[in-house]
């Protein structure tokens, strides 16, 4: 029981924190190995209450393959430096936002800590856990007799994702053709603008300090590379 | 003292289930975004393996399966627009690529 | 040795569950119409006349339709099942929302047709992700199992978040994919975690089952219950775009290809009432009616309240059309909210009727954007009635009916929801509803006015071009518009008999 209770503790602080990192820190990579940390973290509490077969697959799936798949994107397009954060596009959306969050686990906490008994549902309605053998062949009697229907149709689901992940990535050199209706530009070159603007208000305030304006590239341009 | 109840696990994926639910609503890159969702989901993933448990049924684990899948599934859709967006904008931030407003 | 293991493992299981294809034929050819149009099309790739997609997508669909009768007739002999292992009820009220599924893919691919060939996008990929979304949508209609509600929820919406940021040479068109998916992902977590309390307290996530524990069991401490409760509902109420959870809808209407809108506010807003009152009026309507009821009067009369009124100040139409789908939807949460049999079926007739008015009004808006989808302002319809006469007689029709003018499907839909909640004793509440639609009337007067009195003659930007697949579609629409409202009772009889019923599996 003390090593269980160590373990927990030890690995709800990983995942706390990881959590903590994808929300606080700004570059998008330290966020990207931040999640990782939440997902073992998670992976070692699946462990820690039996689900050895799950821990497995949360590790190779969630840190295997989404996790790379976020750190591809990010050096895919090359977004790996730390965005801007400090300006707040609504009014208190930030309060608001921190409000709405409190409300959600004030909820949740309500909803979980109410009763004396937590789960209050029947007990094992399924299967048992506790089955002689390992748990993954369990697990696959349950996947294809109870929800095997659910497992089939996932086949859509996973069809749907693939199409779309190739209709989305193709390439295509076609000029966009609804830039003429927003007059004043898209909000990228409106505020484009304003930065340089200010950048040449700050060189004829100060001849002597030369401001460079940042050169990432026509945003208008097919932006293929 | 302390007993090691499901009540702990419940209360750290509330817990996190909330940060994720934040960071989505405060942070403007999209890509952080999406790894909030995941981060919720995640929370989901714990609170089903914990049930699981509290309850003694396989049922909980199971559905642990297809969060995943769903979650796979939406991180490739997710991923594929944010590519679309970005060749043709050079940034990942949700407010440069408002067009719409009203 | 493979068998006697495969013996042993059957012996241990209870034997194979019985896979009863028949009770699925649906969704399975909507499915497997989407895969095997991608494989046919990547395999004879140039060598099929353009129009052969829709025709495909149009074929499978009414094959569908065509199951969905029989099924019909199947299900008046037997009664309602629960089938595979009970994850799937066949029941009438799940085959006549697929049968509106069905209707709305027909209508959406004859829309697609001419939109694709006006805007020059290639691909057959909108007819397989548009058949593929229905097959979503219909699991949906049928789930007797939160997970396989769930799933099919994903399918219906990540290829309706595709479909949205498909045309890729408008901005906002990627834009609001984006948009409708970060949206769309947060409420499925806020859905999933539900599901999980739900799961938690009553230790199945089969509805069936759900709802006899909570008929044998009285729960003292029930806080997990309703936090599940809440949160789900939360999940539904951004799906259906219900105030508060609706700020996504109008951008992404806006934003996505308008045959896309149109199925969008069709199909997606279907499919996801219908899993909505599977989930509260079927499994937890017997002993949760009254706490989840408030629930969803607030936003009930939030959403007739905003949608209408907010639709009043929009100068795009499409917009329009977003904030009047957010005030639909608060007639169909009005119905819900009765949590009656007459409820439903109020609820079913008007998605029915809902899905004409829509996808004919959302057709007259696509032809009207002209090419670039552009042209969406409430000043582009000006003279609309002089230059095209019979489209802008079929727009006011459209737009007459979505404000519930006798002799269409909108008075009847409105005047059963309204009779649904006075029935089960909420007078106050159908007074809001009535509110709303006049409030409504309005908004749909002043599309009226910019067709027919506003407008000089030649201030025309461009020439509007009516594709004939378009033109069918208005046409269908048309006729279910006002076949709806004029003799309305096989519908309606339909829908009332509709009811669904949660049957145990057998196990």
């Amino acid at each position: 029981m003390r090593v269980e209770m160590f373990t927990f503790l030890l690995a709800g602080a990983i995942c706390l924190g990881g959590a903590l990192g994808v929300v606080l820190l700004k570059n998008p990579v330290h966020n990207a190995l931040s999640l990782v940390a939440t997902l073992f973290g998670v992976a070692v509490l699946f462990v820690n209450q039996g689900a050895y077969f799950l821990a497995a697959i949360q590790v190779i799936v969630y840190a295997g393959a989404i996790v790379i798949l976020f750190l591809f994107v990010i050096m895919l397009l090359g977004v790996d430096r730390e965005t801007d954060e400090g300006r707040e596009p609504l009014v208190a959306q930030r309060p608001l936002a921190v409000a709405t969050g409190l409300a959600i686990l004030g909820l949740s906490l309500v909803a979980l800590l109410s009763a004396g008994q937590r789960a209050t549902g029947d007990k094992a309605d399924l299967a048992p856990l506790n089955q002689p053998g390992p748990d993954i062949n369990h697990l696959a009697e349950v996947l294809f007799t109870r929800y095997v229907y659910a497992f089939e149709i996932t086949a859509v689901l996973l069809t749907v994702a693939v199409v779309g992940a190739v209709v989305l990535s193709k390439r295509t050199n076609e000029p966009l053709i609804d830039l003429d209706e927003f007059p004043e530009g898209t909000v990228v070159d409106v505020r484009r603008r304003a930065d340089d603007a200010k950048a040449q208000d700050e060189v004829d305030a100060d001849a002597e300090v030369v401001a460079v304006p940042d050169t990432e590239g026509d945003p208008q341009e097919g932006g293929d590379d | 003292m302390f007993t090691l109840t499901e009540t702990w696990y419940l209360v750290l994926a509330a817990l996190i289930f909330s940060i994720g639910a934040v960071g989505l609503l405060v942070r403007r890159n999209v890509l952080v975004m999406f790894m909030c969702v995941e981060l919720m989901l995640n929370a989901v993933n714990l609170t089903f393996v914990s049930f699981s448990t509290a309850l003694d049924d396989l049922g909980g684990q199971t559905a642990v399966f297809f969060v995943l899948v769903v979650a796979a599934a939406e991180v490739v859709v997710g991923l594929g627009i944010i590519v679309a967006i970005m060749r043709r904008r050079q940034s990942a931030d949700v407010d440069d690529i408002s067009l719409m407003r009203g | 040795m493979t068998a006697a293991v495969l013996q042993n493992v059957l012996a241990s299981v209870g034997g194979l569950p019985s896979i009863e294809f028949s009770s699925v034929a649906p969704s399975i050819i909507l499915a497997l119409g989407g895969v095997l149009l991608l494989t046919v099309v990547s395999v004879t790739k140039d060598k099929l006349p353009v129009w052969f997609p829709a025709v495909w997508t149009i074929s499978a669909a009414v094959a569908a339709l065509c199951t969905v009768f029989r099924l019909w007739i199947r299900v008046g002999k037997w009664g309602n099942l629960s089938l595979i292992s009970g994850a799937v009820g066949l029941d009438r009220f799940s085959l006549f929302v697929i049968g509106t599924l069905c209707v709305s893919v027909v209508m959406g691919a004859l829309l697609l047709e001419g939109y694709l060939r006006r805007e020059d996008l290639e691909g057959p990929e909108w007819y397989v992700l548009l058949l593929l979304a229905a097959a979503g949508g219909t699991t949906m209609a049928a789930a007797n199992d939160l997970i396989v509600l769930f799933i099919g929820l994903e399918i219906l919406s990540i290829a309706v978040y595709i479909l949205s940021a498909m045309h890729r040479r408008r901005m906002s068109s990627l834009e609001s994919g984006l948009k409708y998916f970060i949206h769309g992902a947060f409420a499925s977590a806020f859905l999933l975690y539900g599901i999980a309390m739900v799961y938690g307290a009553t230790g199945s996530t089969n509805l069936a089952r759900i709802s006899t524990f909570l008929a044998d069991n009285v729960i003292t401490q029930n806080g997990l219950m309703l936090g599940g409760i809440a949160l789900m509902l939360v999940g539904f109420a951004f799906k259906v775009a219900a105030v508060p959870f609706h700020q996504w809808a109008p951008d992404v209407y806006q934003g996505a290809p308008t045959p896309v809108s149109a199925f969008m506010a069709a199909a997606v807003k279907t499919a996801a009432f219908a899993g909505m009152i599977r989930v509260f009026v079927l499994a937890l309507g017997p002993t949760y009616r009254d706490e989840w009821r408030p629930m969803v009067l607030a936003l009930a009369v939030l959403s007739l309240l905003v949608g209408s009124v907010m639709a009043l100040v929009q100068t795009n139409v499409k917009r329009m059309l977003a904030y009047s789908s957010i005030g639909h939807a608060g007639f169909i949460l009005v119905a819900v909210h009765s949590s009656t049999a007459m409820g439903t079926s109020a609820a079913l007739f008007y998605l029915l009727s809902y899905t004409f008015m829509v996808m004919g009004s959302f057709g007259v808006v696509a032809v009207v954007g002209r090419k670039g989808d552009g042209h969406h302002q409430l000043s582009d319809y000006r003279g609309l009635g002089r230059i095209r006469p019979g489209l802008a007689l079929a727009f006011t029709i459209f737009l007459l009916a979505q404000a519930g003018v006798p002799l269409t499907a909108g008075f009847l839909s409105k005047f059963y929801v309204i009779r649904s909640a006075i029935d089960s004793g909420d007078t106050a509440l159908g007074v809001v509803a009535m509110l709303a639609a006049v409030i409504a009337a309005f908004l749909y007067l002043r599309v009226i006015v910019a067709m027919y009195f506003e407008g000089e003659p030649g201030d025309e930007v461009a020439p509007v071009k009516v594709p004939a697949a378009v033109s069918v579609a208005i046409g269908i629409a048309l006729a279910g518009t006002l076949l709806l409202g004029i003799v309305p009772d096989p519908v309606t009889h339909a829908a009332n008999e509709a009811t669904a019923e949660l049957v145990a599996p057998r196990r």
